[in-house]
């Protein structure tokens, strides 16, 4: 299969949809004819034109409000926020709006909407461009949120995403950006809710996201070579959360441990391991464990960055932990 | 809208307005009886404002409205019944029940909803001409907003979105000059709202709020710009809450007795029956069986509300994601 990276591989669903739906915009700051600073719409401006790539002030309060409203008139908008740290300026418009209108409507009214845009930490980006806080969005009824870790998903979920009548957010990791893969041509479609088996194991269960996955594949394959099998699984969208597959999953291995890069309190790792105690209580050999990024906004030093995110050598030391329970 | 006759659109525009008083006083008796659950703020002494400006909407405008949206709502077509029972927390309400006073929806005639909170509203109208200017339709957005929002910042971002994009959306500022009880005067140091639209390369209109034949020119102009593709139009209508800011609340003192007297001697609706028995455009007796005629609705509609149906409890966990 041919390897294109994880931003070809979301503008090609991207490309595709807009030739096919023309009520499909997008809207954000440089990505008209400059394509994007991520190249997130690069080249599409020359094909659809001023409206449908729409280049925005920097007022993401007011373009999230104006989305809104072009999705309750039938239009389908994309918001591009570049990173998504600037989504904050609209919280208000999008939990008491978008989230709310299409139950409010009873049904009516509805909210074809993507919301996308670069989290996480890394590259020195410091505290205004490495956030991610996909855990606040899976909290609100009326969002999907998804979290690609590769680009034939990010391929996959966006193209769910374009097809959705609901608002979705589309979290896509910056040190991913440029990772390349085998992605399918032609259309190609994962489901909302469908978590990924990304590595088969037996003795322990390790559930990552986004970028996580990554490293805890590196700390799986250390754990190998010591004939221990470890099971790795990637959500894919946290809203909605498969909790199925983690418990068929703990089932067999008797022990789990989520590394998210996010806050630990009221995280996602916290509703995981809330929902496997309630449905797999028995199949636990060993208390749930998490890894998270630390409680802290994110410092610029490359030490500092580094001091607070997990990586191949902390997962490595929790699985540790976890398997001496 | 434009094919009535002078004596149509009088009798259009006087039914509409004692059609929204008559329901909203309803209203407040129903609330003190207890039958209204939450909020109920009413409209009374701005009618003139919703009344002039939907009469020139389509179906398909696309209206955005606030917490005091009762007028709006039916200005744009909700029946009495649809309202009322909404009101009541009813089955049969204009929401199903979901949203009472603050969250009228009636999207299949282009009432795209009322809103509990400031702002949020102009932004919609916004995406609303931006989605007619997209889908090359000749839709309007419309948004009513309050002097309150005038210092939020969706008033700024809103108008200037509206402004650089040539869309086709009518600002319209009910300035009642007290944003609950907090004065204009007070909140701003420019007393113009209309002048705010210099801002952004707009046009901004003052007018009469409470003269319906005068709101009714000044949005006719706006919505004939808009559907030129000759973009937006801020216009503030000047006018006064003759209740309190909802039912239930007292006057704290915050306006004088003198002032809400002179506003009560500008009623839009008194003020417009004078103007038609003046000259001669309708019999008063035509008039009082229209009176009389909105009577029997409200108490039908009342009625109506009182007997239907609650919702089913088990509805209250659906539409919150779009069902197969």
């Amino acid at each position: 299969m041919r390897e294109i990276t994880f931003t070809e591989a979301t503008l090609e669903a991207l490309s595709d949809a807009m030739a096919e739906d023309p009520s499909i915009f997008v809207v954000g700051e440089g990505i008209g004819e400059r394509g994007g600073n991520f190249k997130t719409t690069l080249g599409l401006y020359d094909k659809y034109g001023p409206m449908r790539l729409c280049d925005t002030p920097i007022c993401e309060r007011g373009f999230i409000g104006m989305c809104t409203g072009a999705a309750m008139a039938g239009a389908r908008p994309i918001v591009d926020f570049m990173f998504m740290d600037f989504i904050l300026d609209g919280m208000g418009e999008l939990i008491n709006q978008t989230a709310k209108m299409q139950y409010m409507s009873n049904g009516r009214l509805r909210m074809p909407m993507i919301l996308r845009g670069c989290i996480g930490i890394g590259n020195s980006a410091a505290t205004h461009h490495s956030g991610s806080y996909y855990p606040i969005f899976a909290h609100i009824p009326g969002f999907h949120v998804a979290l690609p870790s590769n680009p034939a998903d990010a391929k996959g979920l966006f193209t769910t995403a374009l097809k959705s009548d609901d608002p979705v957010f589309f979290m896509e990791h910056k040190l991913l950006l440029n990772h390349k893969g085998p992605v399918p041509e032609g259309e190609y479609a994962v489901p909302f809710g469908q978590a990924a088996v990304v590595r088969e194991g037996t003795d322990a269960t390790i559930v990552a996201l986004s970028v996580m996955v990554y490293h805890t594949l590196e700390a799986a394959e250390t754990f190998a070579g010591e004939g221990i099998s470890l099971e790795v699984i990637d959500p894919r969208t946290v809203a909605p959360l498969d909790v199925d597959t983690i418990l068929q999953s703990v089932h067999k291995t008797g022990r789990l441990l989520i590394v998210d890069e996010t806050f630990m309190p009221c995280g996602i790792g916290a509703e995981i391991a809330a929902q496997v105690t309630a449905r797999g209580f028995d199949d636990l050999d060993a208390p749930i464990a998490r890894l998270n990024g630390a409680h802290v906004p994110t410092p610029y030093s490359p030490a500092l960055e580094h001091a607070i995110v997990p990586n191949k050598d902390t997962i490595i030391q929790a699985i540790r932990d976890l398997l001496a329970e | 809208m434009n094919t009535r006759t002078k004596a149509e659109t009088y009798r259009y525009l006087y039914r509409t307005m004692k059609l929204i008083r008559s329901v909203e006083e309803r209203l407040a008796r129903a609330h003190m009886e207890g039958l209204v659950h939450g909020a109920c703020h009413t409209y009374v002494g701005e009618e003139a404002i919703a009344t002039g400006v939907c009469a020139y909407l389509q179906d398909d405008d696309a209206v955005f409205s606030t917490h005091r949206g009762h007028g709006h709502a039916i200005a744009k077509g909700v029946s009495p019944h649809a309202l009322m029972a909404e009101l009541y927390g009813r089955e049969t309400g204009c929401s199903n029940g979901r949203g009472g006073s603050m969250h009228l929806f009636a999207p299949e005639i282009g009432l795209m909803g009322t809103s509990g909170i400031v702002g949020p509203c102009i932004l919609q109208a916004v995406g609303a001409g931006y989605a007619a200017k997209l889908m090359h339709t000749e839709r309007v957005g419309v948004t009513f907003f309050g002097d309150g929002a005038v210092g939020n910042g969706a008033f700024h971002e809103g108008l200037n979105l509206a402004a650089i994009y040539d869309l086709p959306v009518l600002f319209i500022c009910e300035n009642n000059l007290y944003a609950t009880e907090v004065s204009f005067s007070y909140a701003s140091r420019n007393p113009s709202v209309a002048s705010r639209a210099d801002n952004y390369g707009m046009p901004g209109v003052e007018v009469d709020g409470n003269d319906v034949l005068a709101v009714y020119k000044a949005a006719g102009e706006a919505i004939r710009r808009a559907r030129n593709g000759e973009g937006p139009t801020l216009i503030e209508c000047k006018t006064y809450r003759m209740r309190a800011h909802a039912e239930g609340m007292g006057e704290s003192g915050y306006r004088s007795q003198e002032e809400i007297a002179l506003w009560k001697d500008r009623d839009p609706i008194k003020t417009l029956r004078d103007r038609i028995l003046e000259d001669d455009l309708i019999a008063t007796d035509d008039l009082k069986t229209i009176e009389a005629e909105i009577k029997t609705i409200v108490e039908e509609a009342a009625q109506f509300a009182a007997d239907s149906p609650w919702p089913d409890g088990q509805t209250a966990i659906s539409h919150v994601y779009q069902e197969e």
